[in-house]
């Protein structure tokens, strides 16, 4: 019961927020210089007023600035993102079409670094000092500190370019015909560069907390407690030091999930990945600003979503917070 | 009557390619950056739909690299001797590709059409005082005034020919075929995955026999420089089209293997750059600083350096690419110390300048940083500006800059390309597009009126020359740059580059090597 009202209360509260950053969302697209008409008309190397006129009476960017906010913001609490006159398709339409591309590549490295991540941290921890500590902190420090950018170009140049191993871009092997399992196949082949590229910086993140947490929580009284009992290392380590040491990393995890939407421009970007965080970018430079609004909203809203998420893993993870509250 | 019977097409197709057998079939994968927002040409007028929709699409006429009408739609046209009409006969037995039939009431609707939706079309048929139809295969268009230029209006991204039964009545922005074009063109639209690619396959019905070789297009989105280039190394593209990747790839490419490039095929557009000197204020509105800063600047070095040697420096408004140009106009060499003593003579006082360079890669951005220390060399203190795509369209339009880069295409006449940067009429706040410098010279706005609806083209030579050569003298803009992108491609596809537009509808009559 109390678990249910919690929810409902944060729910109240997420729509509200997700209200506020649509409005100052509203403001900020518009604050950018230029508008989706001028860059229609630009890009045709070619324009006289009447083109540039048509084009804000399409859009809309004829009416007064707070006609356009208040259309929008109707439109929204009636879950209506709009249409894209640049593309010619409803914005969710667009956004459901991405949706798909970007969450195979963002689950995939959320996964591989939280697992990686953790169980690397946990493998050092046990060993602090000696040299797998050494080279597995160092090989982090590396992945934390590498430009994303240029991870993902090396990775292309030497995996790609040199070795051929791997298809350096890209979300399948286009017009090839593959269906089933052949296609999930060539899926994979093209995620494996993009996903890994992703998660190295989380990976790292995750296995240097995961370390400093473990070691922290080494020290408590309640383990010399367990070890006094005579239990067997393995388990303390386990049962009583992980679970303890992994609160900061779901704290931070629920972080990363809520980037899995809009985290991956680069990314995408780099390995031409038919994603959102490019619909984004590109709608942004376009100044579609139905489309970058829609997916703010999303982004948005996905954030809000794994912040309850976390707070509900916290309470499996240690009983006790729910109680508190 | 004088009479412009062009040749049927199989015959300049074989003088165009000699007798190598052409080989049908195969697959083409080209790069098109960045991803055009729609694919109906009437609608959308960028490049990149230009360039995927003009295999969809097609227009009354095409131009070969000399800028000579070619018959497309239309199979022979007549021009009346005092250029007063235009009688267009068009191919028989042509269809949609939705299996509809294509005839002159298209062509007429498409006039309609194209008036409400193409800046381009509406400046060239403001000249035209009515279009008819006398029969099915046949279009008559009588003009207002004789207009030089009208004849290289035809081409299919300046007037492409829409369906009048899938659009007529209807709301045209909004109509959903819109994302799924239908057109009379040699190749039909199969599938277009958002971010990813466009398909487009052979259209089996196309009117001309034999046409065309290849069974499917597929032109792949890469959103990065970099990886449009690793794209063509891998082999998983075999067209990168001219400006696909920065110039400092060019060279590394063009050395692998079976690797060919030309500069062919940009003669219609001869795209055109130049930095817009703000001739309204500041020291840039002084005639004295904007012959100084055409002194100082090392034109000869950014085309070999930043450039790769792609291109040649321009003497004037006028492409050497494009009709009635002529290089017998005032000339700028690099001289900075010219350029020092005509600030002098100024009495320049130092105030800074701010450059605005074009938006659009690494290339324009060293553009910009070589333009800077050429003038900085001469003692003018420069500020570079830099803004987005949307930031600079928005500074342009509204002229809040100094020096601007920007390029623009020709479309093979001055009166359709060039005029429009130069007239007084043309200074339109709001549009990127025009006379954004704010040159007025009422004496050279005569001179374009006059030369533009003067039937003799001997005579209309003489007038572009006198105009080129005031303009030159005046120097409202700083000329760069004819600019030439390279198509780069596998030698194996042949006759990929045949026509002025290059590869903007030049996929007919390609076809790969097997």
């Amino acid at each position: 019961m109390a678990i249910a009202v919690a929810i409902f209360s944060r729910l109240l509260k997420a729509a509200i927020t997700l209200l506020a950053i649509a409005i100052l969302n509203f403001f900020l697209v518009h604050a950018a210089p230029g508008d989706p008409a001028t860059v229609l008309a630009g890009e045709a190397g070619a324009a006289d007023p009447q083109m540039i006129a048509d084009l804000k009476a399409r859009f809309g960017l004829d009416q007064p600035f707070y006609i356009q906010l208040a259309r929008y913001v109707g439109n929204i609490m009636t879950l209506d993102l709009g249409y894209s006159f640049r593309q010619g398709q409803p914005v969710l339409d667009l956004i459901m079409e991405r949706l798909p591309a970007t969450l195979i590549l963002t689950l995939t490295a959320f996964w591989i670094s939280l697992l990686a991540g953790v169980a690397l941290g946990v493998a050092a921890s046990a060993r602090v000092g000696k040299f797998t500590d050494t080279l597995i902190t160092g090989a982090a420090l590396l992945f934390y500190a590498t430009p994303l950018y240029w991870a993902a170009l090396m990775a292309v140049l030497v995996f790609s370019v040199q070795l051929g191993w791997l298809p350096g871009f890209g979300y399948e092997t286009v017009g090839s015909g593959y269906g089933g399992l052949a296609r999930a196949w060539d899926i994979l082949k093209h995620l494996i560069l993009p996903a890994l590229t992703l998660g190295l910086f989380f990976m790292a993140v995750y296995m240097r907390m995961t370390r400093a947490s473990m070691l922290e929580v080494a020290q408590q009284d309640f383990v010399k407690t367990a070890k006094a009992k005579g239990l067997a290392p393995s388990i303390i380590r386990r049962r009583h030091i992980l679970r303890n040491a992994l609160l900061p990393v779901v704290t931070l995890a629920g972080l990363q999930a809520g980037q899995l939407v809009g985290g991956a421009v680069l990314t995408e970007t780099v390995f031409a990945w038919p994603g959102i965080g490019r619909l984004m970018f590109e709608s942004l430079a376009a100044r579609d600003y139905n489309t970058i609004l829609g997916v703010f909203l999303v982004s948005a809203a996905m954030v809000i979503v794994f912040n309850i998420i976390t707070d509900l893993v916290y309470r499996l993870i240690d009983p006790r917070i729910g109680q508190k509250a | 009557m004088k009479l412009l019977k062009a040749t049927t097409f199989l015959v300049a197709a074989a003088m165009a390619t000699g007798a190598a057998a052409q080989q049908d079939g195969g697959r083409l994968d080209l790069i098109v950056q960045p991803e055009p927002p729609g694919l109906m040409l009437g609608l959308v007028q960028n490049g990149p739909t230009q360039m995927v929709a003009g295999q969809i699409y097609e227009g009354l006429l095409r131009y070969n690299q000399d800028l000579e009408p070619q018959p497309s739609l239309a199979k022979e046209w007549e021009i009346s001797d005092d250029g007063m009409t235009y009688t267009f006969k068009l191919q028989e037995g042509v269809k949609w590709h939705d299996g509809e039939p294509f005839s002159a009431a298209d062509v007429i609707f498409t006039t309609k059409f194209l008036q409400d939706n193409h800046a381009r079309f509406r400046g060239a048929f403001s000249h035209v005082e009515s279009v008819e139809a006398p029969d099915d295969n046949t279009i008559v268009i009588h003009m207002k005034e004789p207009y030089g230029p009208f004849i290289n209006a035809f081409e299919a991204g300046s007037m492409p020919i829409v369906p009048k039964h899938i659009y007529e009545g209807t709301d045209y922005a909004t109509n959903e075929m819109n994302n799924t074009p239908i057109g009379t063109g040699p190749y039909t639209f199969v599938e277009w995955e958002k971010g990813s690619f466009i398909h487009l396959k052979k259209n089996p019905d196309y009117y001309l026999d034999g046409l065309p070789h290849i069974d499917d297009l597929y032109y792949r989105v890469v959103p990065d420089a970099a990886s449009r280039a690793v794209a063509f190394e891998t082999g998983e593209v075999d067209v990168l089209p001219g400006g696909a990747i920065e110039n400092w790839d060019v060279a590394r490419l063009t050395k692998m293997d079976n690797v060919c490039s030309t500069s062919e095929g940009w003669e219609f557009f001869a795209p055109h750059a130049w930095m817009w000197l703000n001739n309204r204020e500041g020291p840039t509105s002084n005639k004295l600083f904007r012959k100084a800063v055409m002194y100082a600047l090392d034109r000869e070095f950014v085309k070999d350096v930043v450039w790769n040697g792609f291109g040649k420096v321009p003497t004037g408004p006028v492409s050497s690419k494009t009709n009635f140009y002529t290089d017998d106009v005032p000339q700028y060499p690099h001289d900075p110390e010219k350029a020092k003593e005509l600030l002098k003579e100024m009495g320049y006082d130092g105030t800074p300048v701010r450059l605005l360079p074009l938006p659009y890669g690494e290339t324009w951005q060293r553009w910009a940083e070589a333009v800077k220390q050429n003038l900085e060399e001469v003692g003018i203190s420069v500020d570079i500006d830099s803004a987005d795509v949307a930031g600079w369209n928005e500074k342009t339009a509204n002229w809040d800059y100094d020096m601007a880069f920007t390029y623009l295409y020709q479309y093979g006449d001055p009166a359709l390309g060039v005029a429009r940067n130069y007239i007084e009429s043309q200074i339109q706040k709001g549009s990127p597009w025009n006379n954004v410098e704010g040159y007025v010279n009422p004496e050279v706005d005569a001179m374009w009126e006059a030369a533009a609806v003067e039937p003799d083209n001997a005579k209309r030579q003489d007038m572009y020359t006198e105009i080129q050569q005031k303009i030159v003298e005046d120097v409202p803009v700083a000329w760069l740059l004819e600019i030439e992108f390279p198509t780069i491609y596998r030698c194996e596809v042949k006759n990929l580059i045949t026509t002025g537009i290059g590869l903007n509808d030049g996929l007919r009559d390609a076809w790969i090597e097997q």
